[in-house]
């Protein structure tokens, strides 16, 4: 058996407890349906005009948020094997160092996609209609996927520091809240004070929003905010990959 | 095939801590090592070195006669651990626990599961294996950690600390379970703070205590320096403690530990006992309690670095703190 496979066994152990409770993905699910038709219903009338009229601007803005809180869960999984001596068990066995890591992002990586799945199922419900293409969809898939992939690392380093899982939510959750809030997920960025609009246009967030707007409505740019979240993921992943690996081989090297 | 385990001068420090000091042991093939010692004595670091989690500060350790740090991934192929905690996957089933380890292992998806149930069966899991772990009880949990590492049929097997937090029932099923691989051939090194344990399993000793072996050889040997039981003594009045341990050390032949007005000293023949209690009523010494006890962990340290292990059971039954956090 080879590392890919060993990888995938790893990935399956993190997906197999979602497909037999399904509750599990309830918490990556029922979160965002209902932020996207809270969001929706009450705030549309008042941003957008109508609902109707918020749905297309909000949905990209959903799914970017709801997929910065699922690499939360990969946080959470590598402080649970950790503290419960689950980490040691595969280290003592003859599989690659980076197997239960890379398991984990990959299994992280089929949930982005259900959730992701599963909100523009929502949103069609609601009314949502592709402005683009399927190609364009995809395109928009796999750029927040990249993106998602990148950001685990921070959640791994988190995953790491906290001292038990609660706290890696705790700290993820609320860490994440601020960053996405003040971001042009939600609201046109000109309705903000201009103090705050040039963090909010810096900010990735923004950027990957815009650039799924594009890919979804055909309404705005694509290239250059998808070029400036892919330089994003790109300097997270540079330099948290090494520090989340470095923290960790400490944090195992103390015993 | 060699399934010998030996240690020779392994050092471990931490921040400027030292925790396992120049350790030096040997494991015969088939053979059961118990270490022996009070909670933060290096026998979780220890093990930890041996099973390549932890890279030695100095010193060698061959496991099977592969070096544990230049061939540390030929050595994960031929062992197996259990941790002091039950580490398996909460979220998992029990089957689903032992047929991921199995395809880490290498086996093929029928295979693995063949192996799985195969496991689940030999250890009384067959109904359980079909839940999830975090329904368990702590019985169930320590069969079924002790069970994933036996997937890979492993030569050599470490268990740590591994009745920690069992019943007695469940205590002596695990026992029954470690003789039976010792019967067929596996060389085991076990942790464990309780001397009834290490004699109830092991066919020697190795003590360790602030990092250091204290004390090596068969329960027998380690017994007869210790004294199988203990002479407890409780006075009815503390300032004749100490003529009552002159009494005590005088019949025993060892000088007896004195705790207000408390005593109690290894003694080897329970006939003792009338002597002990003729002689102090004669020196005019009221007794308010009298009594033998089988010997202790702290007996054990008593007699052999005069004075206690640092670790009192009960307490440390949690097992989260101290060592294995270490």
């Amino acid at each position: 058996m080879n590392a890919l496979d060993q990888t995938l066994a790893l990935a399956w152990r993190s997906l197999v407890q979602v497909r037999r409770n399904p509750w599990e993905l309830g918490d990556y699910s029922i979160q965002p349906i209902l932020f996207l038709v809270l969001f929706l219903f009450v705030f549309g009338g008042a941003i957008a005009g109508s609902p109707d009229d918020y749905l297309a601007f909000v949905l990209p803005g959903v799914i970017v948020m709801n997929m910065l809180f699922v690499t939360v869960y990969v946080g959470h999984g590598l402080n649970t094997d950790l503290t419960r001596g689950v980490f040691d068990r595969f280290r003592a066995l003859p599989i690659p160092r980076w197997a239960p890591l890379a398991g984990r992002i990959l299994a992280d990586v089929v949930k982005q996609v259900l959730c992701i799945g599963l909100l523009l199922i929502v949103g069609y419900l609601l009314g949502f209609r592709l402005a683009t293409s399927f190609g364009h969809l995809l395109v928009m898939v796999l750029l927040v996927l990249t993106f998602a992939v990148a950001f685990s690392w921070v959640m791994v380093l988190v995953g790491v520091l906290a001292r038990d899982p609660e706290h890696v939510q705790l700290f993820g959750f609320t860490a994440l809240f601020p960053v996405t809030f003040v971001s042009s997920a939600f609201v046109p960025v000109e309705t903000m004070p201009e103090w705050l609009q040039g963090f909010v246009q810096a900010n990735p967030v923004s950027l990957l929003t815009e650039a799924a707007r594009g890919l979804m409505n055909a309404d705005g740019a694509v290239a250059a905010p998808a070029l400036a979240s892919l330089a994003w993921a790109a300097g997270i992943a540079a330099v948290f990959a090494p520090l989340s690996v470095w923290v960790l081989n400490r944090r195992l090297a103390r015993g | 095939m060699d399934n010998t385990i030996e240690v020779e001068g392994l050092v471990r420090d931490f921040a400027g801590t030292r925790a396992v000091d120049e350790v030096s042991l040997q494991v015969p093939a088939g053979h059961v090592l118990g270490l022996l010692g009070p909670n933060g004595a290096g026998k979780t670091t220890t093990v930890r070195m041996l099973a390549t989690l932890l890279s030695p500060t100095a010193g060698r350790a061959r496991v099977g006669g592969l070096d544990v740090v230049d061939q540390a991934a030929r050595v994960r192929e031929i062992i197996g651990l259990t941790g002091q905690y039950a580490s398996v996957d909460e979220k998992l089933t029990g089957r689903e626990n032992l047929i991921l380890i199995a395809r880490l292992l290498g086996m093929k998806r029928a295979a693995a599961r063949a192996r799985a149930d195969e496991l689940l069966v030999d250890f009384s899991l067959r109904e359980a294996g079909h839940r999830p772990v975090q329904t368990y009880s702590g019985g169930m949990r320590r069969r079924l950690d002790l069970a994933a590492s036996l997937v890979g049929r492993p030569r050599i097997l470490f268990l740590d600390e591994p009745s920690t937090g069992l019943d007695p029932r469940a205590r002596r099923d695990l026992w029954a379970r470690v003789r039976r691989l010792q019967d067929a051939g596996t060389t085991v090194l076990l942790t464990t703070q309780y001397l009834e344990e290490a004699d109830a399993l092991a066919d020697s000793i190795v003590v360790l205590d602030q990092g250091r072996v204290i004390a090596e050889g068969t329960a027998a040997e380690l017994k007869a320096r210790v004294g199988t039981r203990t002479l407890f003594l409780r006075l009815a009045r503390a300032d004749q403690a100490d003529a009552a341990a002159r009494q005590v050390a005088t019949l025993t032949g060892s000088e007896p530990h004195v705790e207000g007005e408390t005593l109690s000293a290894p003694v080897a023949e329970a006939s003792l006992l009338p002597a002990v209690l003729r002689e102090l009523d004669a020196a005019g010494i009221e007794v308010a309690e009298l009594g033998l006890r089988s010997a202790s962990l702290d007996d054990v340290f008593l007699s052999l670095t005069g004075q206690t292990g640092s670790g009192d059971a009960p307490a440390d039954a949690a097992g989260d703190s101290g060592e294995d956090a270490a």
